[in-house]
């Protein structure tokens, strides 16, 4: 039998298979240089980037919770020109896309760092952050309110010719009118989804156990929350979602993809065992196989529902 | 870096509540440096899902030897695995401790099993010295004979009395400190942050180098998420820096202690 073709398209960017990593989790690409094969990724999905350096949060930043962990990591970052000095060089040697993950702190930084990293020929596309729960200024305001949000991607689109993905809070009462929004304003795709906000207390001193009080839930706790998310998005637009969430394991990212998901990220589960990320991509190709299909985008949103 | 399937050689009781474990990993056995660490998947963790990073405490061609104790949910659920049980590895991590500065004197101090995270930097050093290790009880001062057998002149304290000077280790450091020359010393330190903090004070007093190995909450190891990061001064201010990646030995004079 034939290998079942596993690329898939984002716009006007090639993926070689449907995996990529879920932003923040996987650094720059070097962290994991030595772990993973990153030709083996169908993109790899850098660190929030915005126009400046940030700093990020006080510590703790990240908690353990059953089946999951909070993060309040804050963005950290070298900002757009420190990314472009630092991390495109090494990013250039492999054959894998390179999708940067944008966010601001006000709206129109979203199309100053777009502006500073355009002409970059190595940045294949942008993920928009509106929706990290983990900063002060902006963060999740862009991705709850529709009318911010859709003034911030159409703000996106105007400054780039390259794919745009806007990536979805969870905590919104209709996911299904954020994807149509974002198809709308000129998205080329959407991330689903960013972390749940959450909290976890110590008891004992009684204090938060993150310093910034709240943080984003991931890990497998959030996985059917994902999934009906993507299922619910998948039937209100008709651009691509890519799907996160949960996934360790192959069966993860193929439960993603038939609720309508063409491709997903491995996020926390890089933490866990990095090399998830080679096993989900194998897996999902021998599912196909299996199942006779003759390509990954066969089985997006097959779900019989 | 590798990622490797360990399996575990030996795992049992070392002293007190203190146990050995023992993994063969003979990719990453090789390439430990003293004051590297390993990231463990321990298995039967359930829905705990991180993995638990510890010093290495001895490193060979078969693989790797951690010293711990059963403190948390990670080191209670490592208690019931057996010789052939499956573990993963990523290691070796972090960056070490230097070489000795020409012309110094190396000193070594630790608290608790921290003295485990020294044990191959005081098998590699040129010199050896004076080893100062604190504890709670006698029973909280590891291998004691070993390091004496590696040429160590080891001067313990315990909070109770029970074995050498009573009192913290600066007990018995601070009138050592007192003959010496200190500007000559070099310190190799790892045990918990008060102990860290305290000898990087005096070391910054006394105009001495101090490598001090931090201890902080990790999630990937491997410098990726920026769990464990500390404040590290630059010219101009402070950055973070990483444990897991830039450190986890830092020389005291980098570290802004959190207040």
């Amino acid at each position: 039998m034939n290998k079942p073709r596993m690329e898939i398209k984002i716009g006007s960017m090639m993926m070689k298979n449907p995996v990529t990593v879920a932003s923040g989790t996987f650094g720059y690409g070097p962290e994991y240089a030595e772990l993973v094969d990153l030709n083996r990724l169908g993109a790899i999905t850098v660190k929030g980037i915005c126009p400046d350096e940030h700093v990020g949060n006080p510590t703790p930043r990240t908690f353990e919770t059953r089946g999951g962990m909070l993060n309040a990591i804050g963005l950290p970052g070298p900002g757009a020109k420190g990314f472009l000095k630092k991390y495109i060089p090494f990013l250039k040697q492999f054959d894998t896309p390179v999708i940067v993950n944008i966010w601001g702190k006000a709206m129109e930084d979203y199309g100053r760092v777009v502006e500073l990293l355009d002409d970059e020929p190595a940045v294949s596309a942008y993920e928009i952050n509106l929706s990290c729960p983990n900063v002060k200024e902006g963060g999740s305001a862009f991705g709850t309110t529709l009318d911010m949000f859709s003034r911030t991607v159409e703000l996106v689109r105007g400054k780039t010719q390259k794919p745009i993905i806007p990536k979805l809070a969870p905590n919104v009462p209709n996911i299904g009118s954020f994807a149509k929004a974002a198809e709308e304003c000129g998205s080329d795709a959407v991330s689903i989804m960013n972390t749940m906000p959450a909290m976890a207390i110590d008891i004992e001193t009684l204090k938060p156990q993150l310093a910034n009080r709240f943080g984003g839930l991931s890990g497998p706790a959030i996985k059917p929350i994902a999934i009906k998310l993507v299922f619910d998005a998948f039937r209100a637009c008709r651009i691509p979602i890519i799907g996160m969430g949960g996934i360790f394991e192959p069966e993860d990212a193929i439960e993603f993809m038939v609720a309508g998901a063409t491709a997903v990220a491995v996020g926390t589960a890089n933490f866990v065992d990095p090399g998830t990320l080679v096993r989900v991509i194998d897996g999902i190709e021998t599912y196909l196989a299996r199942k006779g299909h003759a390509a990954a985008t066969e089985i997006v949103g097959m779900v019989k529902a | 870096m590798k990622q490797e399937k360990a399996a575990v050689l030996e795992h049992q009781n070392f002293q007190g509540e203190y146990r050995i474990l023992r993994l063969a990993a003979p990719e990453i056995g090789p390439q430990v440096r003293p004051g590297q660490f390993i990231h463990l998947q321990i298995p039967g963790m359930g829905d705990r899902i991180l993995r638990r990073p510890f010093s290495i405490y001895k490193a060979s061609g078969e693989g790797v030897s951690i010293l711990y104790k059963p403190v948390g949910r990670g080191t209670e659920a490592m208690i019931p695995l057996r010789p052939g049980a499956p573990v993963d590895l990523i290691g070796p991590l972090g960056n070490g401790y230097p070489e000795l500065g020409k012309g110094r004197t190396p000193v070594l101090v630790a608290g608790g099993y921290g003295n485990a995270a020294l044990f191959l930097k005081a098998k590699e050093l040129p010199l050896k010295g004076v080893a100062f290790f604190g504890g709670r009880t006698a029973q909280d001062i590891l291998c004691v004979e070993e390091f004496k057998a590696l040429g160590w002149d080891v001067r313990p304290t315990t909070d109770d009395g029970s074995l050498g000077t009573k009192g913290l280790v600066t007990a018995a450091f601070d009138p050592w400190l007192e003959q010496q020359d200190a500007n000559t010393l070099e310190l190799f330190v790892c045990g918990p942050n008060p102990m860290l903090k305290a000898m990087g004070d005096r070391a910054m007093a006394h105009g001495f180098t101090a490598w001090l190995s931090l201890d902080k909450n990790m999630a990937c190891g491997v410098g990726a998420c920026l769990t464990c990061v500390i404040r590290r001064k630059t010219a101009d201010g402070w950055e973070w820096a990483r444990c897991c990646k830039d450190g986890p030995v830092f020389e005291s004079r980098e570290i802004l202690w959190d207040e």
